[in-house]
């Protein structure tokens, strides 16, 4: 974490540049008709809320990488493209990228991605998060971690690991 | 059943309200866990609840006249206690969590609890434990993805069997009510049914020494769209229950097309509780009894119809057998 002595795993991440805001459409203007929730609103969630379902106040693209002062959009770690909404048949399925292969953030970049998500959106979703196929070498231990709700509930129910899960989702100015 | 006089409706899927009695709330044990309470189970002769919780400890509560008092609180798992189960003869519980080991514990008349035995047979998290219905044989459910089964030999108690064959972490077992068959659910999205076969049985399988094998005679697959949390095994019609991530129960039957070596077991019915269809287990008789309305047929065995959202996920309607 910051003000640590400890080296940083990786040093010298590359730093992508971020989307812009995307424009407003009449229907997304329109509190008559229900919001769809696809692919950009879901890497998005800037937008200021329309329903009384969505109340996000923080993106996905913002959530901050564990260690260094960027944002997971910053370091690519998640991709608009690599993002997977089905609002019919109410499913999100995320990939993310750690930014080395060995990263032992991995699993707790996946955490907060997902408490974002289910803290963001409405109940009737089904979420999966997982790493991009071949980014990591413990992908698939990470990735059965992040599926066992079980494991998620009862890991949230730490406080300090919940601590430093809600630091990686506050806003930094 | 017995309600429906709404043909011509169709789709709807109602609850019959039952004449019955209601429930009220007796009692609330708050003060026994710490963190999430993740099981209960009474024992066979009601008078006791156990209680597992997160918190690492399972509290056992004897039923008083006003109530219930936590008379003891089973120490020692290191952390998350994910199952407890009492056996038939009510003598041993055990208990199984996240520490990888299952825990099997005596109580005498006295009430005193004893640890007899600490397995650590499964290389991760133990989900789930169940005793057999008439022989003092345990198994147990694995994030490693197995089932393994435990006996007690000579005062200790071993893992006699490990079923493997699911490809992910195995959620629940049930035995059926002869306990020559456990089934098994998983994060795999499959149901696996397991047949025990002794030594020397006629069927060719082999055995290692005087233990029985427990082959995978059915692979229920394709039927679910999500992990499957637990599965349930009427004792009286031999009926499996399954609950599913997807939102849906499932109820299999055991068709008249396979063999008691390769049995085959078909959907009897698909319950969304999207829209609340109530699929009641009522515990004292084991029989699963649904509540649908259902349009009249020609065939003998109404046919129950679904709302669209159904229909687009299964075409086939699927016939439900009722209770008188």
């Amino acid at each position: 974490g910051p003000g640590g002595a400890a080296p940083l795993e990786n040093a010298n991440p590359l730093i992508y540049r971020r989307s812009g805001e995307r424009p407003v459409t009449a229907r997304e203007e329109d509190d008559e008709l229900p919001d769809i929730i696809d692919d950009r609103e879901i890497f998005d969630m800037s937008v200021q809320p329309r329903s009384a379902f969505l109340n996000p106040t923080h993106l996905i693209r913002s959530i901050n990488d564990p260690e260094h002062p960027l944002t997971l959009e910053e370091l690519n770690v998640v991709e608009q493209v690599r993002v997977k909404v089905n609002d019919a048949e109410s499913t999100v399925a995320v990939e993310f990228t750690p930014t080395i292969p060995h990263c032992s953030m991995a699993t707790l970049i996946g955490l907060s991605i997902k408490v974002k998500l289910i803290r963001s959106l409405p109940e009737r979703f089904k979420l999966d998060v997982h790493i991009t196929p071949g980014t990591h070498v413990s992908e698939h231990a990470v990735n059965k971690q992040l599926a066992d709700k079980e494991r998620v509930a009862a890991a949230l129910e730490n406080s300090h690991l919940l601590e430093v899960v809600n630091q990686c989702l506050s806003a930094r100015s | 059943m017995g309600r429906g006089q709404d043909w011509g409706r169709g789709c709807a899927v109602r609850r019959a309200v039952p004449a019955g009695p209601l429930w009220s709330c007796r009692a609330v044990l708050g003060e026994g866990h710490q963190r999430t309470v993740r099981r209960v189970a009474w024992s066979p002769c009601g008078n006791y609840l156990a209680s597992a919780s997160f918190d690492a400890t399972t509290c056992i509560w004897k039923k008083q006249e006003d109530g219930f008092e936590c008379i003891t609180t089973l120490e020692g798992h290191e952390n998350e206690v994910k199952s407890v189960a009492w056996a038939p003869s009510g003598t041993l519980l055990a208990t199984c969590s996240r520490d990888k080991s299952v825990w099997v514990w005596e109580v005498d008349e006295e009430e005193e609890y004893e640890c007899v035995s600490v397995l650590n047979s499964h290389t991760q998290d133990v989900k789930h434990v169940v005793w057999h219905p008439n022989q003092e044989l345990l198994a147990s459910a694995s994030y490693d993805d197995t089932v393994k089964l435990y006996r007690e030999e000579e005062d200790d108690w071993v893992c006699c069997a490990t079923l493997e064959g699911h490809q992910s972490t195995v959620w629940s077992v049930a035995f059926d009510c002869s306990g020559e068959r456990l089934a098994s659910c998983s994060d795999d999205r499959t149901v696996r049914v397991w047949q025990r076969y002794r030594p020397g049985n006629q069927h060719g399988v082999a055995c290692s020494g005087a233990e029985p094998t427990w082959k995978c005679v059915c692979n229920l697959s394709g039927y679910h769209t999500r992990t499957i949390y637990d599965v349930a095994w009427c004792h009286l019609t031999g009926a499996l229950a399954t609950a599913c991530g997807d939102d849906a129960i499932r109820v299999f039957e055991e068709g008249t097309g396979g063999t008691e070596q390769e049995p085959s077991f078909s959907l009897a019915a698909h319950h969304l509780c999207v829209w609340r269809a109530l699929v009641t287990l009522h515990c004292s008789a084991s029989v699963l009894s649904t509540s649908v309305e259902a349009e009249p047929s020609l065939r003998k065995r109404p046919r129950v119809s679904f709302s669209r959202h159904m229909s687009l996920m299964a075409r086939a309607v699927f016939p439900v057998s009722f209770l008188e």
